[in-house]
């Protein structure tokens, strides 16, 4: 193995308050894959972006080849030899694939306005080795979502870098389309070059990387072998938790056999990526399901369904009746409440305004008795109702999305991935207010988590969800025997 | 055969002198300048992704630099080419702060940049004739036919320039680095160098038919080469004739520009008429007559 061609060091990255990458360092050899792996929103997608120059590093350094590059723009960067396979990107729609190759061979001159007779040659040779050979002269709106990733490997290759970043590469790929590109990456190695995968779990990368470094909340948590990793324990400890107690209780379905909320066969497609697949799901009133699965299993994407944000296939049933064809806002009138994963707080206004905003609906004093309901729920919403909502800490935030979204008195609550981003004592203060919302109300929550450790305590039932499936359903006591080996 | 129709279609439009009224070749004529403002403009919007909203502070410049020149003394041909650098050096002057915006902020100061020019030219007016406008002593020609032909001449062959470097390798990198700025500098691309350059193009063009625009006038003044409203009636008829296609862009103008003349009978309700046409275009053909035309090809 050659000398180290990526070497980072320290690197730190600030968003206002928020540390998303911590003094994080590694090294990547010529020939060596390495495999960047963290849950959503441990930093490592930042992590990789700072190394490109996309977003600027507070602290640290990295070196390509022995060279700092990290004060450097991003166009300087991919010169000196750093290429980024991007997971999604938007292609020249009038442009052929060919010309799409093209463009990365061209210099960064302003005055070259004919491509070198080689340039045409050369794209037509990437375009074959990447499996494209037969759709070259076709535009990019026409092609398989896997034809698509394909053309962004062949840019990369088309810029021959020393080192190449590639984000999620198996994201939305049949198992044939992983083996295929599996060995792409395979082929970057065998040319000597470094390689940076970044993904969410260990598995998807094990069979193709030479080491793994795990990251968690910004920082490094373990590094080593694939297999090794796995058996780490802080990182079973963040995919898996540590000793997980369950309290479901027994829900009785309703005696008119309609349950609440069913959805049958519910299907749904972005473009040519499938999001979710024939997904059955049930949801009792009264009961709190959680659904869990890791970032990209289709968590977010069924949710969005329910609340009637996107188009989708299949039937998705409230107390009986069909509610495709319905506004989002005449769902959400309907008693589903959907308390979104980016929160979607009003930012410029007070706590207490976004809190009103919420019970718009209700009279004066019922919203008065609610808001004071959820002061007791939120005791640190109280201390914080004139602070604007946008310099609140990201817990704080995420209690305030879930107040207002109570405001709006819903029968059904979805909360979508509310620990994402937030630190473990944060984890807990919303844990026990989720508790105490199971114990006081009959409220029906409908929960998205890829943290195993927050969702199970409060489920009665869990569905895992991977790959746009539904791969498991049960009572969470049997989780980890039966679904928790899949899950690292 | 796209080579052959567009020879044919050149040829018929330049026998217009030899049989048609001067008071049509009069209309075309300011049409073929408006064609070469909006086509500049497309290299902007469609290829590198930014929405200029000032067209007319370059067109302003040129214009006025070109007709305070001859004012002086200066000579036609040596004018013109003053105001297009004139146009050059304003447009990089307030390329290169904006350009570091995102967003709509880019547009938003080359609206404030129409204003300002529209301010300064009223308070000055002493040397820039304020609102009443600046008489040009001199022509390019009294003959209608030749005044005709030297604005079609000038519409071909900014056209084919500007076709021609939107389609080299240059322009597919502009066109990059307009769709997705992040992945463009990934792939190694100085996309502020680009997108600089672009509009320094743009800023050319326009500054160099806002000068022959006004020695076919006769006069340059606020209403007609630097109001907002001359800018926003470009940027419907590059929209309306086709994003992304500089050809569409000139079309659109002569569409719009005799389309008002035409419906000029109806007196006020002309340019509402006019409006609503290009509103509906743009409401079911966003992507312009030309662009929906295009398309129809590719899907075929």
């Amino acid at each position: 193995m050659s000398a180290n061609l990526l070497e980072v060091e320290g690197l730190t990255k600030r968003f206002g308050g928020l540390v998303a990458v911590e003094n994080l360092g590694f090294s990547i050899a010529g020939g060596e894959i390495l495999g960047l792996i963290g849950p959503n929103g441990s930093g490592k997608s930042t992590a990789m972006k700072l190394i490109m120059g996309i977003e600027r590093a507070n602290a640290g350094s990295v070196r390509l080849a022995g060279r700092e590059i990290v004060a450097w723009p991003t166009h300087r960067i991919a010169r000196a030899g750093i290429g980024l396979v991007f997971q999604h990107s938007r292609p020249l729609h009038r442009q052929t694939v060919l010309e799409n190759i093209k463009l990365a061979l061209l210099p960064d001159s302003l005055f070259q306005l004919a491509a070198e007779k080689s340039v045409d040659a050369k794209a037509r040779a990437i375009g074959e080795r990447v499996g494209l050979g037969a759709v070259l002269d076709r535009r990019p709106a026409t092609l398989p979502f896997a034809d698509l990733r394909r053309m962004e490997l062949a840019k990369a290759i088309a810029r021959d870098p020393q080192v190449v970043l590639v984000d999620e590469p198996f994201a939305g790929l049949t198992m044939a389309e992983v083996e295929n590109f599996s060995a792409l990456i395979r082929s970057f190695r065998e040319e000597g070059k470094a390689v940076l995968l970044v993904d969410h779990n260990v598995k998807g990368v094990a069979a193709l990387v030479d080491r793994v470094l795990a990251m968690y909340l910004g920082k490094r948590i373990a590094e080593g072998k694939a297999d090794a990793v796995m058996r780490d324990e802080t990182v079973r400890r963040v995919y898996l938790g540590g000793k997980i107690e369950t309290h479901a209780r027994a829900i009785a379905p309703e005696k008119s056999g309609i349950p609440l909320l069913r959805t049958e066969d519910l299907s749904v497609f972005y473009g040519k990526a499938q999001a979710l697949a024939q997904v059955a799901l049930d949801v009792h009133e009264g009961e709190f399901v959680s659904v869990v699965g890791l970032n990209g299993a289709g968590k977010t994407t069924l949710f969005n369904a329910i609340s009637g944000l996107i188009p989708y296939a299949g039937s998705v049933r409230w107390q009986g009746s069909p509610l495709a064809g319905q506004s989002p806002a005449a769902i959400a009138r309907g008693g589903i409440v959907q308390c979104p994963e980016t929160r979607e707080l009003f930012g410029d206004m007070s706590v207490v305004e976004n809190l009103e905003l919420g019970g718009q609906h209700q009279p004066a004093p019922a919203r008065m008795a609610r808001l004071e309901w959820l002061y007791e729920l939120f005791p640190i919403l109280k201390s914080r109702r004139a602070q604007l909502a946008r310099t609140l800490s990201g817990g704080e935030q995420q209690m305030l999305a879930i107040a207002r979204a109570l405001m709006m008195n819903p029968r059904l609550l979805i909360l979508d991935e509310p620990t994402l981003g937030l630190a473990p004592v944060i984890l807990e203060q919303l844990s026990k207010a989720l508790a105490r919302l199971r114990e006081t109300t009959a409220i029906t929550v409908l929960l998205g988590e890829q943290n195993v450790t927050f969702a199970l305590p409060h489920a009665d039932r869990v569905y895992v969800l991977e790959h746009a499936r539904i791969i498991w359903q049960g009572p969470p006591d049997r989780f980890a025997v039966e679904a928790g080996a899949g899950y690292l | 055969m796209r080579i052959v129709l567009a020879v044919i279609a050149l040829l018929v439009l330049a026998s217009f002198p030899l049989w048609l009224s001067a008071y049509i070749l009069a209309v075309l004529t300011v049409a073929y300048y408006f064609g070469v403002f909006a086509m500049g403009w497309d290299l902007l919007f469609g290829f590198a992704g930014e929405v200029n909203f000032g067209p007319t502070f370059l067109i302003g410049l040129g214009a006025y630099a070109a007709g305070l020149l001859d004012n002086h003394g200066v000579p036609v041909w040596l004018s013109v080419i003053a105001g297009a650098i004139a146009a050059l050096i304003g447009g990089f002057a307030l390329a290169l702060p904006a350009l570091r915006l995102r967003g709509p902020y880019f547009g938003l100061i080359t609206l404030v940049a129409v204003l300002m020019l529209q301010q300064v030219i009223v308070i000055f007016a002493g040397v820039t004739g304020g609102e009443i406008g600046l008489t040009i002593n001199d022509v390019l020609s009294i003959d209608p036919g030749r005044n005709y032909w030297i604005a079609l001449a000038f519409l071909v062959v900014s056209g084919v320039l500007l076709y021609g470097l939107s389609r080299s390798a240059a322009g597919l990198i502009l066109q990059a680095a307009g769709q997705d700025a992040i992945e463009a500098q990934a792939l190694g691309f100085n996309v502020a160098k680009h997108k600089l350059a672009a509009f320094a193009v743009s800023a050319l063009f326009s500054g160099l038919s806002g000068a022959m625009l006004v020695f076919y006038l006769g006069t340059a003044s606020v209403d007609t080469v630097v109001d907002i409203s001359v800018g926003v009636q470009i940027i419907i008829a590059a929209v309306l004739g086709g994003r992304r296609t500089i050809v569409g862009a000139a079309i659109g103008s002569v569409f719009l520009i005799v389309a008002g003349e035409i419906l000029r009978p109806l007196g006020q309700l002309n340019t509402f008429v006019v409006s609503a046409i290009a509103l509906v275009v743009i409401l079911f053909f966003p992507d312009g007559l030309v662009g929906y035309l295009l398309r129809r090809g590719e899907r075929a």
